[in-house]
């Protein structure tokens, strides 16, 4: 029998070649939408935040002491917001991160079957709480809770908001790092355990050093969203601008400033608008640095123990 | 001869399946090297975990008999003993080699650490002690302190040997220590294994009976949960006194 080959002019070869050619750039549209929209955000945010310093001084900017681009006597000094986001990162992060790991290393190493399947769903769950939810949990529950503790804290504060981020950031800690130890492979448990480790410390120093780069991207991800986050701590920190790292006080970070301002009427191309696309800004570039971060330190951890 | 250990009557099974060792008992010498030969599902791989106790780990499973460690008589199975202290004194080699994500000097000095060793000077020493034994100093001793992922297979498992060496056990269990590794590498652990045994009572699983016959002094074969024979290698391989062993051994079944 003859064997036939289609010849490449062929209809039918055209066809599947055409056919081919069509996936590949639908494949491609898809995949270049979310670079595209992401490049048009950063496009639409510098070149509506550019103006800005038509009218403010970069060094008013980094160094005026208060933030009131909308008063009469108008005044640009970022690192009052600067301030407060990271004030309500670091608290947020002092609970997400310390818990998440800890929950992951139970969920991962301790617990049972059976316990997993009950705890896992729980802790999604806190993650499909609305942020608004846990912004008047913050404001009406743990504020006064905490005015019973420490006396004279003010009702709207860094400390509340923060804690209460950091609670809602756990599962994103915990659920990514509990996958990434749960992955190691079972011969380096076993090779820690035949040693005559007990499992707390073939956990600590070898589970978890093992599923490091999983663990780092799990942290990444939680600080990135205590920076971003805007509704737990624009309800439950105030919205008062304070170059200051007093938790106890009321403060505003960048997002808050933003919902505020974008919730009245402002002029469009007045310094106040400017002024939001220029906070936004500075909290991408925060989000950007803060990931480039992440990344370096993981390669190098990579590099040193692959 | 000295009985570095002595296993009795020893029954096992994984939940309530059948045993998967029946009625084992043979004795283990001191600085000798017992190898432990059979078709895939005999329980040689099964036994050698019972000497340190890794089934504790998994729940599941049923066993009785003893492993009597001498000259104390103590029975490292019996449920009086922690299997973590049984652990401190029973080494293990894994199938695949598996280096911590540690540096070199770290993985060796892990087992240390673990036992609450922090002088610095005396983990210097025995990890410099412990890779001379493994035969890995001298390609590793200018960098300890890069990570161990680095090494070759080969060298990783030299490594992992190296790392349970320095924690001096009574006895080293290996579970086909050379099964992942290309023939070059697995002749250097051979010849490393024999060297061995002058410091160490070696407890060995393996499925190339080549191996079992050029390094171990003692061969036992087992077959579906059973040790037929056991016997000085010379004897099994070239004298077997069971028809089982010999129909194993020349190669018509397994």
């Amino acid at each position: 029998m003859k064997t036939e080959f289609s010849t490449p002019h062929s209809t039918k070869r055209r066809f599947r070649v055409l056919k081919e050619f069509l996936i590949k750039a639908f494949l491609f549209i898809c995949a270049a939408s979310s670079v595209l929209v992401t490049v048009g955000v950063v496009w639409t945010l510098v070149v509506e935040a550019l103006p800005f310093f038509d009218d403010v001084s970069l060094s008013q900017f980094l160094f005026d002491r208060e933030w009131t681009p909308l008063f009469e006597n108008a005044q640009y000094g970022i690192m009052t917001l600067v301030c407060g986001t990271l004030l309500t990162t670091v608290i947020a992060l002092l609970v997400a991160i310390p818990l998440g790991t800890i929950t992951a290393v139970f969920l991962s190493e301790y617990s049972s079957e059976k316990m997993r399947e009950i705890f896992k769903p729980i802790l999604e769950l806190l993650a499909a709480i609305p942020t608004v939810v846990y912004g008047y949990f913050a404001m009406l529950f743990v504020t006064p809770l905490l005015q019973k503790i420490i006396p004279g804290i003010s009702s709207f504060n860094a400390l509340s908001a923060g804690l209460v981020m950091g609670v809602m950031i756990i599962p994103y800690i915990s659920s990514l790092s509990e996958d990434a130890m749960r992955a190691v492979p079972l011969h380096l448990r076993e090779g820690s355990l035949a040693l005559g480790a007990s499992k707390f410390q073939t956990s600590f120093r070898v589970i978890l050093p093992a599923a490091f780069s999983g663990v780092a991207s799990a942290y990444i991800l939680g600080i990135s969203r205590a920076l971003g986050e805007t509704m737990v701590v624009a309800i439950a920190a105030g919205l008062q601008p304070r170059l200051s790292f007093n938790p106890l006080e009321s403060t505003q970070t960048i997002t808050a400033f933003i919902v505020q301002v974008s919730l009245g009427d402002l002029p469009q191309g007045s310094i106040g608008y400017r002024s939001i696309y220029v906070s936004g800004l500075v909290l991408l570039i925060f989000t950007l640095v803060f990931n480039l971060i992440g990344q370096l330190i993981r390669s190098n951890m990579e590099k040193k123990f692959k | 001869m000295n009985r570095k250990a002595e296993v009795k009557n020893l029954n096992f099974s994984y939940s309530h399946s059948a045993l998967v060792l029946k009625s084992v008992s043979l004795p283990i010498f001191e600085n000798k090297i017992t190898a432990l030969i059979g078709p895939s599902g005999c329980g040689k791989t099964t036994l050698l975990r019972c000497f340190n106790r890794m089934h504790d780990l998994y729940g599941n499973v049923k066993y009785d008999g003893s492993i009597l460690l001498l000259p104390d008589q103590v029975n490292i199975l019996s449920t009086d003993i922690d299997p973590i202290e049984v652990r401190m004194k029973i080494g293990m080699v894994f199938q695949k080699p598996n280096p911590f994500p540690k540096s070199i000097y770290e993985n060796i000095a892990y087992g240390l650490r673990i036992r609450g060793i922090k002088k610095k000077s005396y983990i210097d020493e025995k990890v410099e002690d412990s890779l001379k034994m493994a035969g890995l100093w001298q390609e590793v001793s200018d960098r300890l302190h890069t990570g161990a992922n680095s090494l070759s297979g080969g060298q990783q498992q030299r490594l992992c040997i190296a790392r349970a060496l320095a924690t001096e056990p009574d006895i080293l269990l290996l579970d086909e220590p050379t099964s992942a590794l290309d023939p070059i590498s697995t002749a250097h652990i051979e010849e490393l294994v024999a060297s061995l045994k002058k410091k160490v009572t070696i407890l060995m699983v393996t499925h190339n009976l080549h191996q079992a016959a050029r390094t171990a002094d003692y061969t036992a074969f087992m077959y579906l949960g059973e040790l037929i024979e056991f016997g000085e290698s010379s004897q099994i391989f070239t004298n077997p006194k069971e028809q089982k062993t010999e129909n194993y051994i020349t190669g018509r079944f397994g």
